[in-house]
Formats: C-alpha cells, sequence, structure tokens
C-alpha cells in the first residue's frame, strides 16, 4: 500500500508556522523573563509537534535539527538545564533556521546546508555545556544491547505469564499468539494451574499462561516486539530452543519427540555460539529497531542525501525561491466562517427554488410575491458575498507576532531598552493586504528603534524612563483598518529636517511651510534622517518606499511627532483589495470612480471663490481654506462635457492630509465595485488605480486620489519655481 | 452515403496529405489592413470578437483604443492602423477585435488588436517564410516576422510577441 | 461495517494523515483535537481503538487515557499513543495509566496501519 504523503505536508508547513511563532514568541517571553510553565510546556510542545510531523512527512533533516533543540527545551522545561541569555539567543537563531528549512520544504527548494551546519553545531555546544555525559552514555549503552543480540537460526521458547491486570490496558494475550503464528511453525502449550475455581473466577483478570514454541530463524526482536507493549505486565522468557533442557519441560510430554529432533538438528550448529542466557526484555533496548524496515523512509533519506551533496558542490549561493510559492499559498480558514457561509448558501438555494417556483405560473397577482424574493435575493447575494469577503479576512495578529523578535534582537544591538505594546491585534483584514503591510511596518517599527527611542543615558538625561516605548495600535474605523505605530522617543526636529531639505535641494529656503509639510517630507525619495547611517534602517531609502507600498494598497500614511515626546504614523487601509465602495463620476463620455472613503463632499461650484495662481493653477476658497482644484479632463487628457467650472460639480477629496477639488461634469450613482487589475495585461496607469467591470459589461477605470493629487503637484513642480 | 460526407472525407484526407506533406508548416489567420493582407500564428489567437466601445485609458498612446470587458477580465486593445501610422478610418461592421496571447518576459498577457477584417486561415510551411527587407526607418518592419507567398499574394506575418511587449504597452520592471 | 476509531491529536496534519490512512484501509475514524474532545466523543460512539497523541495542550495524552480507563465502556478497549523515541518515561506513564501500546513517531502509514491491524486482528 502505498500512500501520498504530500497532501498532508502542506497542512504540515501550515501548522508548523504556527508552532514557529509559538517558539519564537516562547522564547521571547522566557528571556524577559515574563515567561510561566505553560509557555515553557508550549514551547517544547511545538519543537516536538514539528519534529514529530517532520519525520512523519520524510523531511528528515529537519526532524534531526528539531531533535537537538528539543533536547536542549527538554531540560529546560524540567528544570535541568538554566535559562540563559545566550541559550535563548542560540534558540531564537534556530528558530530562523528552521523557518528556513520550512520554507525549503515548502518551495521545494534546497536547504542552506551550511547555515543548517553552524546552528547545529551552536545548538551541539549548547547541549554539551553541562550535562552531556549522561547523554553519550545514554546511546553507549545502548548500542552494546544492540550487538548483545544473535541471531539463533533454529527457533526459540517463549514462556508467557501475564500478570492478572494486564487484560485492563486493553492487550489480549490471544493477539500476541496470533502475531507468534505468524512468525513461523508454533506450538503452545497453556497452563491453567492458577485458574480459580468458577465462582472466584473475576473475568476481569487474566490467569492463564502460555508455553510457545516456535520453529525457524527468527530474530529474537520480532518476537519481543510482540511483547514490546506489555513489557511491565507480564513475565516474560524468551529461550533458544537448543538451550532448553527436555527435563524443564515436565508439562510437554507430549510435544517431547518433536523437540528433541529440532534440538539435535540444531546443536551441530549452535554449539559454538557463545553462551546467550535467557533475556528479559528491558527497556532501554525497545527503541533500537523503530523504523528499520522502513523503505519509505529510506527512499526519502536518500533523495534528501542527494539534494544535500548537489548544494555542496554548486559554488553559487543558494538562491531563496519563496516569492514564487506564496502566490499559491493556501488559506487557513475557521470552521465557524465556513459554517456560516454554507448557511448562506442554503438561504440563497431557498430563494432560487422560490423565485422559480414563481416564475412557473406568474400573473399579475404575484408581483408582491416577486418584489419580495427580488429582495431577499438581493439579501442573500450581499450577505453571501460578506462571508465569502470574510473568509479572507485574519487577524492582524499574524503580522504583529513578528515584531517582538525584530525589537528583541534590534534594541540587543543596538544598546536600547525597549518595550513593545502590541494592541487590537484580534483586528481582521484581508490576506493580501496583511501580506503586503508586513514589510512596511517591520521598516517603519525599526526606524522608531533606530531613530525614535533614544538610548538609556539620554533618555534619563531627557528625564524620561530608561525604558522606551514602541506601541502598536490596530482597528477599525469605518471601511478602514488603522494601524497607529506610536514611539515615545525623541520625535522629529524640524529645523533639522528642513535644514536638510534645502541643503538637498528638495525645498526653497524661502518657501513657507506648515510643520506638516515639513514632516511629509520625510516621505520624499532619498531623504534620510539619521545623523550617522546604521545598518538598522537602511540608507535613507525607507520611508518613500513604505508609502508608496502603502498607496499601492490603497491606503495611506501621516505622521505627527512632537520634539521630546515621541513620533506616531498612522496608517490607513481598506479591508479589503477586492471590493470598493465607489462614486460613479462623468466625464464626457466616459464614466471613472472615486473610492468612496476619500471624498469628502461635493458641492456646485461658485466661480466667486476660484483663484488662480501663476496664471494656470487654480485654487478653490472651501470655507476657511484654500484647496487645489484639479481639472481631471486636462489631467487625465478626455475630453468633458464642460470647461465652464460653474457648469460641473467639484469632488472635495483628501489624500494623504491633502485635500483637493476634483472637477468632473456630473456626479452619476453610489455603487460598490469588484476591484479588477488593470496591470495584468496592460500596465500601471498614473492617477489609476484599477479597474471594473460595471453592470453593463462596460470597464470603468478607479481613480487613485492621491496618485492625482501628486501627479498635478509633480506638474507644478516640472512647470513653475512658484512652490504652492 | 451521401455526396456530402464523401467530400468532407476527401477534404480532411487533403488536410492530412497537406501536413505529412510539409510536418514543419503552421496556420496562421490573415487579416486586413488598408488593403494589405497581414496573419499572425493562429496559437495564438484566442478569440475574434466584433468590435464595441473601448474604455478610454487616460494619457494612453493614441493607438491604445482602451480596455474592454472580456468575461470578468480587463483587455487592452491596440489599433493596429494607428500602430503602423495607416491612413485612419471609420470603424464598420466588418472591424473585428483579435484577441490574442502574448508571451511576455515576466508574464504572459491577453490583448486586442483591431484590424479592417480578418480574412483566412493559411497553412504556411517554415520554409517558405522569407525574412523581409531590412527597410530602415519604417517601424513597422521591427514587428514583421517574415514575408510568404500565398496562391498570388503576399502574406506579412506579423511578430505579436514584440508589437505588444513594447515598453509602452506593458509593465516595465 | 468498519471498526471505529477515534485518532486525537493536537496537529491537523497527523489527525489527517492518521484519518486518511485508516479509513482508506476501511476503517471509520473520528478525529479530536485535544483530551477533551475526545472525551466528549466516547460518550457519543464506542470506539475500537483509540489513538492519542501524548503531548496536546489542555488535557495530554495520559491524562486522557487515565480517564478513560475509568469509563466502564473503555476498561478494555485498546489505547495506543502516539509517541516520540525521546518520550521513554512518558511511554511508562502511559502504560501505568492504562494504555495498550504506543507507535513511535515518524511513522508512515504502512507502520501505522500494521500496527493498528494487530491490535484490532
Amino acid at each position: 500500500m502505498s500512500i501520498d504523503l504530500s497532501q498532508f505536508k502542506q497542512t504540515f508547513l501550515e501548522e508548523s508556522e504556527e508552532g514557529l511563532e509559538v517558539l519564537e514568541s516562547g522564547l521571547l517571553a522566557l528571556d524577559s523573563g515574563t515567561a510561566d510553565d505553560d509557555v515553557i510546556h508550549a514551547v517544547f510542545r511545538a519543537a516536538h509537534s514539528i519534529k514529530g510531523g517532520s519525520g512523519t512527512f520524510g523531511l528528515n533533516e529537519i526532524s534531526d535539527f528539531t531533535h537537538i533543540m528539543e533536547t536542549l527545551l527538554d531540560e529546560m522545561r524540567d528544570g535541568r538545564r538554566e535559562v540563559s541569555q545566550k541559550l535563548i539567543n542560540v534558540l531564537l537563531g534556530s528558530v530562523d533556521v528552521l523557518r528556513a528549512m520550512l520554507d525549503a520544504a515548502r518551495d521545494e527548494s534546497d536547504i542552506d546546508v551550511a547555515q543548517v551546519e553552524k546552528a547545529k553545531a551552536q545548538l551541539a555546544a549548547e547541549l554539551n555545556s553541562d550535562n552531556s555525559e549522561a547523554e553519550t552514555v545514554a546511546t553507549q549503552q545502548e548500542k552494546k544491547v544492540v550487538t548483545e543480540i544473535d541471531n539463533d537460526k533454529i527457533g526459540w521458547k517463549i514462556v508467557f505469564t501475564p500478570f492478572e491486570d494486564m487484560l485492563k490496558t486493553g492487550n489480549d494475550p490471544l493477539r500476541m499468539l496470533t502475531e507468534l503464528s505468524y512468525l513461523g511453525k508454533y506450538e503452545v502449550v497453556v497452563d491453567d494451574s492458577k485458574l480459580p475455581e468458577f465462582y472466584a473466577l473475576d473475568p476481569e483478570c487474566s490467569y492463564l499462561s502460555w508455553s510457545i514454541y516456535l520453529y525457524g530463524e527468527i530474530e529474537k526482536e520480532e518476537i519481543e516486539e510482540i511483547f514490546e507493549w506489555v513489557d511491565g505486565e507480564c513475565d516474560l522468557s524468551i529461550q533458544k530452543l537448543s538451550e532448553v533442557l527436555p527435563t524443564d519441560n515436565a508439562d510437554l510430554h507430549l510435544k517431547q519427540a518433536n523437540i528433541h529432533q529440532q534440538e539435535q538438528a540444531a546443536s551441530t550448529t549452535v554449539s559454538k555460539v557463545p553462551e546467550d542466557n535467557p533475556v528479559s526484555i528491558t527497556p532501554t533496548k525497545r527503541n533500537k529497531n523503530k523504523g528499520t524496515s522502513d523503505p519509505v523512509i529510506a527512499n526519502v533519506q536518500a533523495t534528501v542525501d542527494k539534494k544535500t551533496e548537489k548544494v555542496k558542490e554548486q559554488t553559487k549561493p543558494v538562491v531563496n525561491k519563496r516569492k514564487s510559492a506564496d502566490s499559491s499559498s493556501s488559506i487557513r480558514v475557521g470552521t465557524d466562517k465556513v459554517d456560516s457561509l454554507i448557511n448562506m448558501v442554503g438561504e440563497l438555494v431557498i430563494t432560487q427554488s422560490m423565485l422559480s417556483q414563481l416564475g412557473e405560473d406568474f400573473d399579475e397577482t404575484s408581483l408582491e410575491k416577486l418584489r419580495d424574493g427580488l429582495a431577499q435575493l438581493e439579501r442573500n447575494t450581499r450577505e453571501l458575498q460578506e462571508s465569502v469577503m470574510r473568509i479572507r479576512m485574519l487577524p492582524i495578529s499574524f503580522a504583529f507576532q513578528r515584531f517582538p523578535r525584530v525589537v528583541h534582537d534590534l534594541s540587543q544591538k543596538m544598546g536600547k531598552k525597549i518595550e513593545l505594546r502590541l494592541s487590537g491585534e484580534t483586528t481582521e483584514l484581508d490576506k493580501t493586504v496583511l501580506e503586503k503591510i508586513n514589510d512596511p511596518l517591520v521598516h517603519l517599527i525599526r526606524n522608531s528603534l533606530d531613530h525614535g527611542i533614544e538610548l538609556p543615558a539620554e533618555r534619563i538625561r531627557a528625564n524620561k524612563p530608561e525604558i522606551g516605548i514602541i506601541h502598536l495600535n490596530a482597528y477599525h474605523m469605518g471601511g478602514n483598518i488603522v494601524i497607529k505605530i506610536n514611539d515615545d522617543g525623541a520625535g522629529l526636529n524640524r529645523d533639522k529636517l528642513l535644514q536638510k531639505a534645502i541643503s538637498k535641494g528638495l525645498v526653497d529656503a524661502n518657501d513657507n511651510l506648515t510643520d506638516e509639510a515639513i514632516y511629509e517630507l520625510i516621505f520624499h525619495p532619498g531623504f534620510s534622517t539619521a545623523e550617522t547611517l546604521s545598518d538598522v534602517s537602511g540608507r535613507g531609502v525607507g520611508m518613500d518606499v513604505v508609502r508608496r507600498n502603502i498607496r499601492e494598497l490603497g491606503g495611506n500614511i501621516d505622521v505627527k511627532t512632537e520634539i521630546g515626546k515621541g513620533t506616531e504614523f498612522t496608517i490607513r487601509l481598506p479591508l479589503t483589495l477586492a471590493i470598493l465602495d465607489g462614486q460613479l463620476i462623468r466625464l464626457g463620455k466616459e464614466i471613472f470612480i472615486i473610492p468612496l472613503v476619500s471624498i469628502i463632499e461635493s458641492l456646485p461650484i461658485n466661480l466667486q471663490y476660484v483663484n488662480s495662481i501663476a496664471g494656470f493653477s487654480e485654487v478653490y476658497q472651501l470655507r476657511d481654506e484654500y484647496i487645489p482644484l484639479i481639472r481631471l479632463s486636462s489631467i487625465l487628457n478626455i475630453p468633458s462635457e464642460f470647461t465652464r467650472l460653474d457648469e460641473g460639480l467639484l469632488v472635495v477629496v483628501e489624500a494623504d492630509g491633502n485635500k483637493a477639488g476634483l472637477f468632473v461634469d456630473d456626479l452619476l450613482s453610489q455603487q460598490q465595485v469588484v476591484i479588477k487589475s488593470l496591470e495584468s495585461n496592460y500596465k500601471r496607469v498614473e492617477g489609476i488605480s484599477g479597474a471594473t467591470i460595471l453592470g453593463d459589461g462596460t470597464v470603468a477605470l478607479i481613480l487613485d486620489v492621491s496618485g492625482l493629487v501628486d501627479l498635478v503637484r509633480d506638474k507644478k513642480q516640472l512647470s513653475s519655481v512658484v512652490g504652492l | 452515403m451521401n455526396a456530402e460526407m464523401v467530400d468532407a472525407e476527401a477534404l480532411k484526407q487533403e488536410q492530412i496529405n497537406i501536413k505529412v506533406k510539409n510536418p514543419a508548416s503552421n496556420q496562421y489567420l490573415s487579416f486586413i489592413l488598408n488593403n494589405e493582407e497581414y496573419a499572425v500564428d493562429i496559437l495564438r489567437v484566442q478569440e475574434i470578437k466584433g468590435w464595441d466601445r473601448a474604455t478610454i485609458i487616460p494619457n494612453a498612446p493614441e493607438y491604445v483604443k482602451g480596455v474592454i470587458n472580456l468575461r470578468g477580465t480587463i483587455v487592452p486593445v491596440v489599433d493596429l492602423r494607428c500602430l503602423f501610422s495607416l491612413e485612419k478610418t471609420q470603424y464598420t461592421a466588418t472591424t473585428v477585435v483579435i484577441v490574442m496571447n502574448i508571451e511576455g518576459e515576466q508574464s504572459d498577457r491577453i490583448m486586442g488588436i483591431v484590424v479592417d477584417a480578418v480574412s483566412e486561415v493559411y497553412s504556411v510551411d517554415a520554409n517558405a517564410i522569407r525574412s523581409a527587407p531590412d527597410l530602415h526607418g519604417n517601424d513597422t518592419m521591427a514587428f514583421v516576422k517574415g514575408l510568404a507567398n500565398v496562391g498570388q499574394s503576399m502574406l506579412i506575418i506579423l511578430d505579436v510577441d514584440k508589437i505588444l511587449n513594447s515598453n509602452e504597452l506593458a509593465q516595465e520592471n | 461495517m468498519g471498526k471505529k476509531i477515534l485518532a486525537v491529536d493536537d496537529s491537523a496534519s497527523m489527525r489527517q494523515m492518521v484519518n486518511f490512512t485508516l479509513r482508506g484501509a476501511g476503517f471509520e475514524v473520528d478525529e479530536a483535537n485535544d483530551g477533551n474532545m475526545a472525551l466528549a466523543a466516547v460518550q457519543k460512539k464506542q470506539y475500537d481503538l483509540v489513538l492519542s497523541d501524548i503531548n496536546m495542550p489542555g488535557m495530554d495524552g495520559i491524562q486522557l487515557v487515565t480517564a478513560l480507563r475509568k469509563l466502564p465502556n473503555y476498561k478494555f478497549v485498546p489505547i495506543l499513543m502516539l509517541t516520540t523515541e525521546s518520550g521513554a518515561d512518558k511511554k511508562t506513564q502511559g502504560k501505568a495509566a492504562g494504555a495498550t501500546g504506543w507507535i513511535v513517531k515518524p511513522f508512515n502509514p504502512e507502520q501505522l496501519l500494521k500496527t493498528v491491524k494487530r491490535v484490532l486482528g
């Protein structure tokens, strides 16, 4: 029988992912001294499960590696090993290696052997640091036991006397007798001398004992294996037939002749074999032969070895193939979500059958029913849609749980003391958004660590607690998820930023910039705020990339800061990338969609409030503020119906904290639209974030509001020396 | 047995003969553009559909007519007349969009080309395709894979990947 | 009708593997995530064999065996522990609690099936 194990490998790898998180967070908790017994048990269990699973699914390298980790953790769990910072660091390092190995297993790419060996050596060094002797002695003993066992080519006499209670562990003597019968020709003599009188008989107890004569070339281990489970629940002796004296078996007159023959036949060959006394089974021998007759594992081992060799031969560094697998990754969904989906489908089916019944004999009197039915269908569809979306929603803890490690490693490296606080971890967002927001978040945290939080001495001087705090918080607001990264560090230095921007030629010294505009500069490409470059937050690349990544997700980021008090980044993201609440607008014959979240208001234009700056840029006075007025038709190069501003409408939008007015011909309806990619068959278009298909089957493009605002700003910077 | 079936049988036999004779022959779909006959590898053609209004893409090159909805997929459409700088005409009832698979370095894409009308399907022996003369200054020639004689007329075989993978049409990264 | 087996393991991949292997051989298999779920399951159905992991959060395998042996219906039902070779003392504890035997992890489907057939005949 052969069963394809690969189908379970995926599940295994997914649960290992969770195991890794448990390992990592547990080790971090142990390090900070906040761990209790439950944590260390959970950590041990995680390593244990990964080891067991990887062995089962033929990932022997992983299984070997985890075995060492497990041994260390086991000793920690039992209190036999003291938890030290160094030990934790080594274990954390091996978690990384383990993660890489599991990734390699998932992508079917090669394992970085050198890295694994290095980590193994470190683990082994820890393992051998004190209680190593017991280990090696134990293995030696085990080996000795193995060599002790010799073959006997003739057969065995087995005396099997179960203790009274053996049945209570679910072991049936019949099973053992049956299994012995599979090994070869055999004879059994039952001893019922201990059987009590019927009235005293307890059916739950075992009173019989058996003498079994087993003939043939049978390994003793095979017999031992059969009795493996009842060790300690019976008296058992396994003796070579050659050494059984006929007189030992007074109860076996009937068999005498037969056995005698056997013995004689055997004695010539066996006589040279050294004395081998009956050996009773001892627990130490049990494990030696696990899996020896296991072609599957043996095969896998062989291929793994080959792979390893291949890696060794390679001179090129091993390429990480992780990317390719990400796109096809699966998703684990809670059963409650699936159940609700099934319920929805159930309701949909009911509605459908109701409607089709209605259609069979329809007349005017059924009109009301039809309306109800359609309303029900609409509700069903909406609920179904929401449920399906919910399947893709995952808690943000999936992203957050990596950060304690990042903070731990970096703060050690930089000699800073930092406490990371997480809140709102259960806030759910779309899986795709979640995957793509991870890197920007890591960058922001590194940034807070590097540029935000001061060194302990500096903090004490500034009358602040020695330990800095980085707070990561997530919550839902409207149709968005908001993530805040907050530190109580030094804050951004307005004047320094400005100076730097001027020296880099990003702004003019005469520009009268608001504080917000100055802080915004950190998102400008090539702008770095660190006085000395560090390898922590990189070489001034980053914040612009962070913003670009967030914008690509249809979100935005802004910054608030107070010198000496700290900095707060706020990220707003759509909950899902698949569906959007949109406002349809018309521009000439074309229809565009503006995401409803970015619209503040729409109003007819009062020409009185329109001002022209430098002859071409227009601003609109909206109550007490001036906002740039963007003529969509000219920026998108689409002919519009109206050119006179008072004929069309102004849609006031906000992006990245900046307001702008979009001049459009007309407002149409609002509706939910399914977002389709324009890039998969075409390319990215400035000012457009995607496309959708309207009810009539035509395509409409979705406007990227922050991109549009940038587009206008860039144009102005190019064509004018006058800053706005 | 009726006559029609005999014909069908005969035709099939003929096709088989052609195939046997020309093991390296490929099939090409030809179309008309400004009274000239062009052709593309038929294996790349996904479907042919009548011209319908496309949604304009802002700031796109003039030859990009816009995007259409192909059963839920957003597909850009290119006007070949415009791309080849041929004289503009009104779209007529015969104007069609040939939807094709384009193989790119990064990924494959689906695009449509607008042509005056579709014409024939030809089997062309690979040996019968001659390389196009090197006409300097003619941008169109860069898109031509080769020329082939079919009966009386000349067939201009296009390299669709080259036409539709230009930087103006694909994500550059 | 196939004999009924309850597979108890906190690892979904292990449960799936056990379930798939044994179901393929004609057994009826139910799954439980941990000891508590297993105890709930055995109240509803009389299983012919219980396969249980040892290391599980909440109620572990040893506690489960102890609890099962207290139920009149499960006094003699075979219970196999899924264990690793490093857990020698766990085996002893499991045996003391009343487990029938064990299967050493890692095991492959063939080994599992062989052992289960050994117990169930």
